[in-house]
């Protein structure tokens, strides 16, 4: 990647030029994008200012946020939980969130003997509404490869240890389904969760334990 | 598997620490892709397939697979596949030729650099 430093302070601007950096020529990529968007604004298949709603969206509403708010809701209400696991994406209908890909949601929970752990080995198709737009790790070949041939020694080289007792399975994303994992509740939170609200237990949700990379 | 640190934070995207795009025409790009797709010029499913068919085509051109088998490290242009996914769609629906498209590129790659509109 010939741009290694940080691009954070322009995401939500206007990108439509590429030459914020006047000490470097634009990458190719750069220049084939630009070149890109003026054609397709010229043809007027873009509105002006739509990539930039698109992108504001995928990085500041859509996000592992609201995968945390359900997973708080499930370990607080039984009756949720049952509904979450046997059908997703109805359950998930009364959060109305914006992003997609959840179309067939299915969720796969964590229990004593079984831990589950997401990876998409073709590509990189992930529950954006829940999650949003996955991490880099997440894409990577390696990760795609060795997550489903040695998922224990993968987790463990993540800081990730799972006990020999407890199986791992993995699940694959297709063209249609996306998975969540529900992870278990930490420990000191699991033994009286009735005491804490959705916000306090969302807040001990991580995005990697909603892919199963991480335990809580 | 140096990228592979865990952030735990439960926040936007762009707020935890992840860098979701790592350069403007990284999130251009996707975002294009989408506006297309969510304005009916393709379905995801059929950009999916140009998807899979770059980054298959890269992973087999860099021999990724064995080197990742003894354990050594992949350098993977993610976004790279991404932008030939996306030309790849444009062409075979007919929404944007690679003809317009190179020429396009190579205008602007003769601006001067630091150049200001």
């Amino acid at each position: 990647m010939s741009h290694d430093h940080d691009h954070d302070h322009d995401q939500n601007q206007n990108q439509n030029h590429n030459h914020s950096h006047e000490h470097e020529p634009p990458s190719p990529q750069a220049i084939r994008a630009e070149a890109i968007e003026s054609l397709l604004l010229e043809k007027g298949l873009l509105a002006p200012t739509a990539v930039d709603e698109v992108i504001a969206r995928y990085s500041e509403r859509v996000g592992p946020m609201n995968g945390a708010k359900i997973v708080a809701r499930a370990w607080r209400d039984p009756e949720f939980k049952a509904r979450l696991l046997k059908a997703g994406t109805e359950a998930i209908a009364e959060f109305n969130l914006e992003g997609g890909q959840v179309e067939k949601l299915v969720v796969v929970e964590n229990t004593p003997e079984q831990h589950n752990v997401v990876v998409c080995t073709l590509c990189s198709c992930y529950p954006w509404a829940v999650l949003g737009l996955p991490p880099k790790w997440y894409k990577d070949p390696a990760y795609r490869s060795r997550i489903v041939r040695e998922p224990r020694t993968l987790l463990e080289e993540m800081g990730t240890v799972i006990p020999d007792s407890v199986d791992i399975r993995v699940w694959d994303s297709s063209a249609e389904i996306r998975y969540l994992v529900l992870p278990l509740p930490p420990a000191d939170v699991a033994e009286n969760i009735g005491d804490y609200t959705e916000s306090e237990l969302a807040d001990r949700i991580s995005r990697d334990s909603m892919i199963g990379v991480e335990v809580l | 598997m140096s990228d592979m640190e865990l952030t735990g934070q439960v926040e936007p995207p762009m707020a935890n620490g992840e860098v979701i795009f790592e350069a403007p025409w990284q999130s251009r790009i996707f975002g294009m892709a989408r506006v297309l797709c969510e304005a009916g010029h393709y379905t995801w499913d059929e950009f999916r397939a140009h998807l899979i068919n770059q980054i298959e085509a890269w992973e087999r051109a860099n021999n990724s697979a064995a080197k990742i088998e003894k354990g050594g490290e992949v350098e993977y242009p993610y976004f790279d596949c991404f932008l030939g996914a996306l030309t790849d769609m444009l062409e075979s629906k007919s929404l944007c030729s690679e003809l317009d498209l190179a020429a396009r590129s190579e205008e602007f790659a003769a601006r001067p650099h630091g150049h200001d509109h």
